[in-house]
């Protein structure tokens, strides 16, 4: 194999190539410490990978752990050099390709959902009409008043997708979304 | 220290800190926040500090100390422009591994945020130029936070790093905890032994070679002296040839038997060709850099490579590899002799045969000729001679950036690591006076000799007063070409030879200018006389300003044009001017 004849780890030849540009859900246990998401951000913006969307929380109080979720898009060769590059932050304890991770379990994609905020105003019939499609959709109502309703819903992002789509002829006002929480299925942790 | 229970105020924890950590020299430059560090650095006699006269030359001074004793490089500046005028050494710093602390003075923390004076977001601008960097609002976590600092600095991978330190923080009482007392941080705990499988399918993939290489780097000099000893071991006992990057020259000696000169842009016609035919490349401690590999698509395609690193994303970033080892390269460089000698069946010599009376065919070429004048002196003489004149002495080297530095790379032979300070991944003009600077201040004995030019000089001249000040006597030896050299031989290359803003037309009298200093001011402009001035540049025992006037319209070669393959080098004897005037086509114009 010629393996000089095969793409670098640099995200500015992506267009160029051929490979397959793939999306890809990382999973980075990092130190809860002050600047460590300005550090990831700042690696991704530097070096000129994308970021299709983005989580951060505080998981583990105790052990001052958070974890961050990220879904990225590159060659397989990115998405390497990606990883190698989240590594070598200091704060950051471990990195897990899920998406590779679920291959090699067996499963197409890893567990990932999303939680959106969908505020909808109208009356009359729209209005039933948004109710019904909300609970269609087995999204809550956790405001509402004679003009408007705020849904909640969560599950995966197509399904999320779908929904705001529907709401817009009905009279959609905002839209916020949490971005994807990931994990793998099975009894094995990350 | 005042009280009992290891209770102190945070400038004496930052002292009590960098001496425990066994630094005896800092460079610096005072300012308002960081007058109490100031103020007890005037109370004791532990540690030396420098004082620069600008704080990139305070960067670049710990560099030159670093790479040449091994330790890690100490600045100290105040806040606001102080940091920002750190920022280039620390990218330096970051691009060439070289291990630095920085430590910086903060406005209080009762007023960061509030656009205060000499304010800046520190920690934010050198965030992308540092390995890691803190700002630390508890003094109680101040000596804690600067252990971490020194460790994170000279582990792994080395580089600089930024500790951040208001002023109240500085003022304020807590308790020092000593080095032995701190807990390293768990998610950072570089891995420096390798897989001993990839080392041994490396050793088994290297004993079949027919066309073998070492392609080493700076990473060699980084790992320590032993990593020199061993390469030099395992190069005698394989026969290899070996070849280095601008950032590891030193750590194979330039007279050995199978030297082929540095490789890449400027790189020797012999090192270039045996990495494009080689059929085996070891690469140890190099990045395979863009200056290195020419045109990526058509690097060495067909050979199988073995890359040893320390840092894992350093790997299969630029150029797939077939063999990766990760971990340090001492350790790599002692198993690997271990296992080569264990090899039951070890290749005959007349299996790489062939490959030397190849490379002898390459080195016939010549490619480091040049034609000698008896009129003016060729840039390539003057380097020769200062390497004749100098080589006998315990001499160090440092540059700036430029064609000089490409002259002095090709022509000065190296026989010692941490003997070639240069400023490589980040090509910093202004870097060789202070690194030249801080070297002398760790080798106050030893002749250190800048070789500089006439535009790279000017960018941080005011270091010679520091110079003056500590009795450094450094010896700048300058190629004054009046042009800047590299620029305009690539204006001549790619832009039609319209020399754009690269003439300097307002030169300095260096000679005067070195008197304004209170140095000792050279000038030699005939080939016949260089000898006679180099001499009493070295004899002299003060700092020295060497004005070198050399061809104006020299041109570095050999030369891999951009966008070029390591085979398709332009050579000195073909160069003629429609050939360097049509050596790079469009596309490779876009390149740098």
């Amino acid at each position: 194999m010629n393996a000089h004849l095969q793409p670098t780890g640099s995200a500015y030849f992506i267009a160029k190539e051929t490979q397959l540009v793939e999306s890809h859900t990382l999973s980075v246990l990092v130190a809860n410490e002050p600047g460590v998401l300005a550090r990831v951000i700042g690696l991704f913006s530097g070096r000129g990978y994308n970021i299709e969307s983005l989580t951060v929380s505080e998981t583990e109080h105790q052990a001052h752990l958070s974890r961050i979720t990220i879904v990225t898009r590159g060659t397989p060769q990115v998405l390497e050099q990606i990883k190698a590059q989240l590594d070598r932050i200091i704060p950051v304890h471990r990195v897990v390709d899920l998406t590779v991770r679920a291959r090699e379990l067996g499963h197409e994609r890893p567990l990932e959902r999303e939680l959106a905020l969908v505020k909808v105003s109208g009356v009359g019939e729209n209005r039933v009409e948004a109710l019904r499609l909300a609970d269609a959709f087995r999204a809550n109502v956790i405001d509402a008043n004679i003009e408007h309703f705020v849904f909640e819903i969560t599950g995966k992002v197509s399904k999320i997708d779908q929904f705001i789509a529907i709401m817009k002829p009905l009279g959609l006002i905002e839209v916020c979304r949490t971005g994807i929480a990931a994990m793998n299925r099975g009894a094995q942790g990350m | 220290m005042t009280g009992n229970d290891n209770q102190m105020t945070g400038a004496e924890i930052v002292l009590k800190a960098l001496k425990d950590n066994g630094v005896e020299h800092i460079f610096g430059y005072p300012g308002g926040a960081v007058l109490p560090i100031y103020d007890e650095i005037f109370q004791q006699d532990d540690i030396q500090h420098i004082l620069v006269r600008h704080e990139q030359g305070a960067g670049h001074a710990a560099e030159g100390y670093a790479r040449s004793t091994g330790k890690v490089g100490v600045m100290l500046v105040t806040s606001g422009p102080g940091a920002t005028n750190a920022v280039t050494p620390l990218q330096d710093a970051l691009m060439d591994s070289i291990p630095l602390v920085c430590l910086t003075g903060q406005v209080p923390t009762t007023l960061i945020g509030s656009d205060a004076f000499q304010e800046c977001d520190t920690v934010g601008i050198t965030r992308p130029c540092t390995k890691h960097n803190w700002l630390v609002k508890d003094v109680n976590k101040l000596a804690e936070t600067i252990h971490e600092a020194f460790r994170i600095a000279q582990s792994g991978r080395p580089g600089p790093v930024v500790v951040d330190i208001p002023k109240d923080i500085q003022f304020a009482t807590g308790t020092y905890t000593p080095p032995e007392q701190h807990e390293p941080q768990k998610s950072y705990q570089p891995k420096l032994d390798a897989d001993q499988k990839a080392i041994r399918a490396a050793v088994e993939l290297m004993a079949t070679a027919r066309r073998p290489i070492f392609y080493t780097g700076g990473g060699v000099v980084n790992s320590g002296p032993e990593a020199s000893k061993l390469l030099r071991e395992l190069v005698e006992l394989t026969g290899f040839p070996i070849t280095s990057t601008l950032m590891g020259l030193g750590s194979y000696p330039a007279s050995g038997k199978n030297w082929l000169g540095m490789l890449g842009m400027h790189g020797s016609y012999e090192s270039n060709m045996a990495m494009h035919d080689c059929d085996v490349m070891v690469c140890i401690g190099a990045r395979f850099d863009d200056r290195i590999t020419g045109r990526l698509n058509a690097f060495s395609p067909n050979s199988k490579k073995i890359h040893v690193d320390i840092d894992p994303s350093s790997i299969n970033k630029n150029v797939r590899v077939d063999i990766p080892i990760l971990g340090d390269v001492t350790r790599v460089l002692e198993d690997m002799v271990r296992q080569w000698r264990a090899l039951s069946k070890k290749p005959e010599p007349a299996q790489t045969a062939d490959w030397w009376l190849q490379i002898e065919k390459w080195r016939a070429r010549k490619s480091f000729a040049y034609t000698r004048s008896n009129d003016v002196i060729m840039p390539q003489y003057a380097i020769e001679r200062l390497y004749e004149l100098t080589k006998d002495r315990d001499t160090y080297i440092t540059t700036e950036v430029g064609q000089h530095q490409m002259w002095a790379a090709q022509y000065f032979g190296f026989e010692q690591p941490n003997r070639w300070m240069t400023s490589g991944g980040l090509g910093t003009m202004g870097y060789g006076l202070p690194a030249a600077l801080g070297v002398q201040i760790a080798h106050p004995e030893s002749l250190v000799i800048d070789i500089a030019g006439d535009a790279s000089i000017q960018m941080c001249i005011q270091e010679m007063s520091a110079a003056i000040q500590y009795n450094a006597p450094i010896k700048i030896f300058i190629l004054n070409n009046q042009y800047m050299g590299m620029v305009r031989q690539w204006q001549q290359l790619l832009h039609g030879n319209r020399l754009s803003n690269s003439y300097t037309e307002a030169m300095p009298d260096f000679v005067k200018l070195a008197e304004a200093y209170g140095a000792v001011g050279l000038r030699c402009e005939k080939p016949g006389d260089l000898d006679a001035a180099i001499l009493e540049m070295i004899n002299v025992k003060k700092p020295v300003i060497f004005d070198c006037r050399v061809a104006n319209l020299a041109n570095c070669f050999p030369m891999i044009p951009s966008g070029k393959a390591h085979n398709e080098m332009l050579l000195p004897d073909e160069a003629t001017d429609e050939a360097v005037a049509n050596a790079i086509d469009a596309k490779g114009r876009q390149l740098v």
